[in-house]
């Protein structure tokens, strides 16, 4: 204990406290791939037969592969749109001064704050007053809206950490704000790029609400897993669903928070 | 478009932010080739003149022109200055050749004659080899270099310098500082250089503007300034000097007599038109322009009797400090290596007498 600082010392409460949070998060999460395992469709301790064949099952279920390309299609378009709304948006408030800046700001961010019920409900009425069909078109239009938040406020560190100088550096050697952008902004702004990226596929991916409200004959994944609830014996197989993508989304998160740490320039090392 | 005689002319500059005259009608010429410095303590403007001239600030009133051409409508990325910022700017997503050869894209030189100009550049500023490094890996010394060379390498009308030494440790920045003027000089480009370091200035220019509170108060030589500065405010800011209040009793010709304070009454040629019979002045005196003795003729008027308070060891000199009647600080003078040693034989609190010449003696209006 001798040559331990006061801010290194053990402290015993604070640690059981880590422990139980920890295991309250994640132990109903990880009773996901464990059941995934089990043989019988019934949820209950022990566990007799062990077994891949959930897995095996996925594989040939067409409907839940269809439902999975069009989370991934959605999800892809939205974050690539909302990545693309957001770092327009963090150079706009990060690098001018324009009047009315923050309730700009706050106005942008509100749909962070608005039940998705309330949001679901509100565009159902817009788009039907304006004569849309839904389809999975209306629910990427929804997922943007309410991943451009998250873009924003990823990017908005990364341009606030990110020097002034170096686009007049850019300029001052001849290059017009175009090139300034592609050549020094976007390389600059990169890693929040990837992370934003990640960050609103993950939430479109698992959005439920609005894709519940606004989508057509088409279901999402969360929405082709929840219709299957219904069946008691398909289970299993949502289990195994579940438990890939809590694999996939672990690997992905894991993923974006290695990029941004690998970046020797990121706000954080620089300080 | 204004064609006007100098390269560049500042003419009746002013920028103000909101409420605060960042700049203040300031007018400047500068001839090509020139290194020019603009001097004065932080806050002063510098940078702010120094921006309007890359084109990154407008101009709240007044004109730059440069090689003939009115700026103000011309955008930072059009202009022929180039700029080493205060905190170098390195693009740190670029290797250094990276860095240098960025402003080369559209002069589309073809990669052989890219890397050659690239090449050449880093042989400039001493760094060959270092093509492949990352900002971080580079002390600031360096980063500094690359700075220069990314600017020199696009052949710029104009190099601006926004403090390029401040960062640097004192070693360091003389070597720069030498360097920085061979490279002027070789290369031959204007050179606007910023530095609140007097010395700096003085070392390296042909010419330095003294700025205070957006203006400028005055610019000339080297040698012009440290030895006729216009006014207390310069004198002060560049190196040592001490003061005395003084009045003119007599006027004849271009010769005053003064009752200078502390100093008694004592003869000076008359420059400035604020040298009027019976006005208020100050009279100026460096300490290197004083000479201490242990003995000296009281019947002289350029002689004065004090007593050694203090002494300050300065490395290379010293500097002692006399107090003497009448003067309410004592007066500060610069030990000479010849004749009086460094000053070791002298006892603090002993009798000593200081001497000058009398052109040394630099008359300035009161403030
Ligand atoms: N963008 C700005 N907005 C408001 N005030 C500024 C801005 N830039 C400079 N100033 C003010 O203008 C004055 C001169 O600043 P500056 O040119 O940076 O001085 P220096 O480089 O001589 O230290 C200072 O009072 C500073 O606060
Ligand atoms: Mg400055």
């Amino acid at each position: 204990m001798k040559n331990v600082s006061y801010i290194d010392r053990p402290n015993r409460p604070l640690f059981v406290y880590a422990v139980l949070f920890l295991a309250f998060l994640y132990v109903p999460v990880l009773f996901l791939p464990l059941f995934s395992f089990n043989d019988s469709q019934y949820i209950a301790f022990p566990i007799e037969n062990w077994t891949l064949r959930w897995y095996r099952d996925m594989a040939n279920n067409e409907p839940m592969l269809a439902a999975l390309m069009n989370s991934i299609r959605v999800g892809a378009v939205a974050s690539i749109l909302s990545t693309f709304l957001g770092i327009f948006g963090a150079k706009a408030v990060t690098r001018y001064r324009i009047p009315g800046q923050e309730p700009i700001i706050a106005v942008i961010m509100a749909p962070l704050v608005i039940p998705g019920i309330i949001l679901g409900v509100a565009l159902l009425i817009l788009i039907n007053r304006a004569g849309i069909t839904l389809s999975l078109y209306t629910v990427t239009l929804g997922h943007i809206l309410v991943c451009v938040p998250f873009a924003m406020a990823t990017l908005m560190t990364r341009f606030e950490g990110f020097d002034k100088s170096m686009e007049e550096a850019s300029a001052d050697l001849g290059e017009n704000a175009w090139w300034t952008f592609w050549r020094v902004t976007l390389p600059m702004v990169f890693p929040g790029v990837l992370a934003s990226l990640l960050l609103c596929f993950t939430i479109s991916f698992d959005e439920f609400i609005l894709a519940f409200f606004l989508g057509g004959t088409d279901p999402t994944l969360p929405l082709y897993m929840w219709g299957q609830l219904r069946f008691p014996q398909r289970l299993p197989n949502v289990l195994a669903m579940g438990a890939c993508i809590l694999l996939i989304s672990f690997f992905v998160v894991f993923f974006s928070q290695w990029l941004v740490r690998r970046d020797p320039d990121s706000p954080k090392s620089a300080g | 478009m204004t064609t006007k005689q100098s390269f560049i002319t500042i003419d009746g500059v002013s920028k103000h932010f909101g409420d605060v005259i960042a700049v203040d009608n300031v007018s400047i010429d500068i001839e090509q080739g020139e290194f020019f410095s603009l001097l004065g303590p932080s806050g002063c403007g510098k940078t702010t003149l120094l921006r309007m001239l890359a084109g990154f600030e407008s101009t709240t009133s007044g004109e730059i022109y440069l090689d003939g051409k009115a700026m103000s409508e011309i955008p930072p990325h059009q202009r022929p200055t180039n700029m080493v910022f205060q905190n170098y700017a390195i693009f740190p997503h670029l290797d250094v050749s990276g860095n240098i050869a960025y402003g080369l894209r559209k002069d589309k030189l073809g990669k052989v004659e890219q890397t050659r100009r690239v090449d050449e550049a880093l042989e400039m500023v001493k760094l060959p080899g270092y093509g492949k490094r990352r900002a971080h890996e580079l002390s600031g010394g360096q980063l500094q270099r690359i700075a220069l060379a990314r600017a020199l390498v696009k052949r710029p009308k104009v190099l601006l310098l926004d403090e390029p030494l401040g960062a640097l440790d004192k070693k360091l920045r003389e070597e720069m500082q030498l360097e920085l003027r061979a490279l002027q000089e070789s290369v031959g480009i204007t050179f606007i250089f910023v530095t609140h370091d007097q010395e700096e200035a003085l070392t390296l220019s042909d010419r330095v503007a003294v700025m205070a509170r957006g203006e400028v108060l005055q610019m000339a030589s080297p040698q012009q300034l440290y030895n006729r500065p216009f006014n207390v405010e310069v004198a002060d800011f560049i190196g040592q000097m001490n003061f005395f209040d003084a009045e003119v009793m007599d006027l004849q010709d271009d010769e005053a007599l003064l009752d200078v304070q502390g100093l008694g009454q004592l003869k000076a040629s008359a420059e400035g038109e604020f040298v009027q019979k019976g006005a208020s002045i100050v009279v100026a005196l460096r300490p290197e322009k004083l000479l201490l003795s242990e003995k000296g003729d009281a019947g002289d008027e350029n002689t004065v009797k004090g007593e050694l308070s203090t002494s300050a060891y300065l490395g290379s000199r010293s500097h002692f400090f006399v107090a003497v009647d009448g003067c309410e600080e004592p007066i500060e003078v610069a030990g000479q290596d010849a004749g009086f040693g460094a000053g070791e034989s002298l006892q603090r609190g002993g009798e000593v007498w200081l001497s000058w010449a009398r052109e040394s003696l630099v008359l300035l209006p009161v403030t």
